[in-house]
């Protein structure tokens, strides 16, 4: 290769002077704007509006929606879910700090929402016969937590990834077990014993928020107390979110080594990320103790971490509207999925819509459908002529679902049995469906979608509390398929 | 020029673990000088370049920057003194704009002053074009101004650049030397590390040529194009 003088085209200043292939202009790129238009119709012009409008506004009219349920219904329920669902959305955005955002994968979260929880039950109920003002103990326990994340990450945060996750996770596990047997605690064995978190009994008549002398005791009032914190955790989020620490957290995530070469402080934008995820998970925790008036260490452990996560992914990690519409999607299927006929619906809806999606060409799609649908009632014909108790039980559902549904499925009057042997050839048949392809799959798919309907009336169904896990999983790893980045994540852009 | 060198490495030694990859390592770079480190894989470019700015630590020997000593100093120090990188293999930030990825460039400096934009943006006027679009979708042209652009945002003294042409066609290797040779006009120090010996010796002040850790070679440019060893070894000629 010689220094010649070859003719370098300069580059031009915008796309609309070029012609033929540009130095420095990637071709698909110039295209994508054009490309973009190409939403058509009624339903795409009106993506194409609301994505111009700004995002705060989502969350406005959010608010407003959520501040109107309890003057549509006055059923204690809803209004309770609704809490709940709040509750969530305000973890879910405290752990967005820490993961969404700075990439932070804390394991040990939920221990900051239960310290916040056991922090206001101990300055506000006759445990120590403490009974702080609200407005006092609320800074107090919020600004304890942050500390304490800081603490945790002090030691963690030369660590990476995975290491981070396990020790995380330590950290969650020994909060469980410490406050669970914290009924008899001596400093090393030298003092006394004290009881100081009640133990497995937790702390008991914890008291209502109390501000200056009033008392919060409604349900309703809770729920205002929440939206409120909630959007105001939001409101802070967002301007973080928009600002040089929230780039920094984002590019922290992305390449830390790049963002240490920008002469970012790496190790301290961690341990902020850290503390402000804590202290949101520890504000959350003084709601949740001040509603329940009792707090129990088994309510901060794995299962709700479970589903934290479960609101953060599905929504998105590093979007705030994705962690609104995580909340509530999770926590609406999971009461939903609570009674055995709603949550028969949602299964056979999920089933179908799974099937629909990936199920092509159509023709495929009704020959698996319709032999299903045969399949079934061909084998409830048999059944009934040949061992009659197998068809003795009835579905989940009423109406027109239950009554198509009882001519089809098989019913044992005794299904306990039969339906755990099923349960497990269903795992296996579905297991040698991903063995098989072509014109095999689609005929074992037909068996397969039969036993797993057998599965859920004869054993899932009767155990909903179990089941919602499962089916809520399922719906999961559904909807991340179609979307892995998330209903509202930006799909991740990798430099190859 | 002043006589005080604007970087330089006294006696440096690095070692990886048990492992000398820097052996008594002397080099300088004067204020407003392009230098240009030459080796083939292995010869210990980068290593050198982590030791400048402090990913590795030096076993023995001194990193002096602007006249300081910043051997014990840390990374984020070194870059709030006035050195910035394009790294290898350009590392932006993919996901995010590449206005942002000009921000994160400017972070010591509160995400850049208006002045920064327009300088950047007069060197780069594609980067103005794209400003909105994320950096993961760009062209690898493309990225790598958004690599020197972002460097440039925080008003560097010295100007670190890891491998730039790699990944690049030959004729975008050219265009992005005559960037480099503009950036440089401009009145930035550059120290740029390189297998292409030719082009890059060709915009050069200085060189040198990096063996196995060693300083087999250094001069002006031009003497080094010349150099019988060097053409063996790196110019095919």
């Amino acid at each position: 290769m010689d220094g010649d003088d070859r003719d370098i085209p300069p580059i031009p200043a915008s796309p609309a002077e070029a012609h033929a292939p540009r130095v420095g202009v990637d071709e698909w790129v110039a295209s994508v704007a054009e490309r973009r238009e190409g939403y058509s119709g009624v339903l795409g012009r009106a993506r194409s509006e609301l994505e111009r409008v700004p995002r705060p506004v989502f969350y406005a009219a959010f608010g407003v929606a959520a501040a109107l349920l309890p003057a549509i219904t006055s059923d204690g329920y809803i209004v309770r879910v609704g809490f709940d669902t709040l509750l969530y959305m305000l973890l879910a955005l405290g752990l967005n700090i820490t993961v969404g955002y700075a990439g932070l994968l804390d394991l040990g979260y939920v221990a900051f929402y239960g310290f916040g929880a056991y922090g206001y039950a101990m300055l506000a109920s006759p445990k120590f016969g403490i009974h702080w003002n609200t407005l006092a103990i609320v800074p107090v326990v919020v600004i304890a937590t942050a500390i304490l994340g800081l603490l945790v990450a002090l030691p963690s945060r030369r660590l990476l990834g995975d290491y981070l996750a396990i020790v995380t996770l330590f950290f969650g596990q020994l909060f469980v077990a410490v406050y669970t047997n914290g009924e008899r605690m001596s400093l090393f064995g030298l003092t006394r014993s004290h009881d100081v978190t009640g133990g497995p009994n937790g702390i008991p008549n914890v008291d209502n928020f109390n501000v200056f002398g009033g008392r919060i005791g409604s349900l309703q009032a809770y729920y205002y107390v929440a939206l409120g914190v909630f959007l105001l955790v939001l409101l802070v989020v967002f301007l973080i979110d928009t600002s040089r620490t929230g780039r920094a957290w984002k590019s922290l995530r992305e390449d830390p080594l790049a963002a240490e070469l920008m002469g970012m402080p790496v190790n301290r934008l961690k341990l902020i990320a850290f503390a402000a995820g804590a202290a949101v998970a520890g504000l959350a925790g003084t709601l949740f103790a001040a509603l329940n008036t009792a707090v129990f260490a088994s309510d901060f452990d794995v299962p709700t971490l479970i589903i934290i996560y479960a609101i953060l992914i599905l929504g998105g990690a590093g979007s705030i509207g994705g962690v609104i519409l995580g909340a509530l999607v999770v926590n609406i299927s999971l009461e939903v999925l609570r009674t055995p006929g709603h949550a028969t619906w949602v299964f056979y809806v999920t089933i179908l819509a799974t099937l629909l999606m990936a199920l092509r060409p159509w023709r495929v799609l009704a020959l698996v459908l319709g032999g299903t649908v045969a399949f079934g009632y061909a084998a409830h014909a048999i059944v009934a002529a040949a061992w009659p108790r197998g068809v003795h039980g009835s579905p989940s559902v009423g109406g027109w679902f239950g009554s198509g549904l009882s001519g089809w499925e098989l019913h044992p009057s005794n299904p306990r049995l039969i339906g755990n042997i099923t349960f497990i050839a269903l795992v296996l048949a579905v297991l040698a469906l991903t063995l098989l392809s072509g014109w095999k799959r689609w005929a074992a798919m037909i068996p397969t979608l039969y036993l797993a309907g057998f599965v859920w009336e004869n054993r899932l169904v009767v155990e909903p509390s179990i089941t919602r896990l499962i089916l809520v999983g399922v719906i999961l790893i559904v909807l991340m398929n179609a979307r892995p980045q998330g209903l509202l994540g930006t799909a991740r852009v990798e430099i190859v | 020029m002043t006589d005080e060198p604007l970087l330089s490495l006294e006696s440096v030694d690095t070692y990886y673990g048990p492992i000398h990859i820097l052996q008594g390592l002397n080099l300088n770079v004067r204020a407003g000088e392009l230098v240009c480190l030459l080796g083939g894989n292995a010869s210990g470019k980068s290593t050198t370049l982590k030791t400048v700015l402090g990913l590795v630590n030096p076993r023995n020997g001194t990193v002096r920057f602007g006249g300081e000593d910043v051997t014990k100093r840390s990374t984020s120090y070194r870059i709030r003194q006035g050195m910035a990188i394009v790294p290898e293999n350009r590392r932006l930030f993919a996901p995010m704009t590449v206005l942002e990825n000009l921000q994160m460039g400017a972070y010591l400096h509160a995400g850049g002053t208006k002045e920064d934009f327009d300088r950047v943006y007069e060197l780069f006027p594609l980067l103005h074009e794209r400003r909105a679009q994320l950096a993961g979708t760009l062209s690898g042209g493309e990225q790598q101004m958004v690599a020197m652009g972002r460097a440039l945002m925080a008003k560097p003294k010295l100007l670190l650049m890891d491998e730039p042409s790699m990944g690049l066609a030959p004729i975008l290797v050219e265009r992005s030397f005559e960037i480099i040779k503009q950036v440089h006009e401009s009145g930035v120090a550059m120290l740029i590390v390189e297998q292409n010996a030719n082009v890059s010796l060709s915009i050069a002040d200085r060189g040198y040529v990096l063996s196995t850790g060693r300083l087999v070679l250094e001069g002006k440019a031009d003497d080094l194009r010349e150099d019988e060893g060097l053409r063996k070894a790196y110019l095919g000629r």
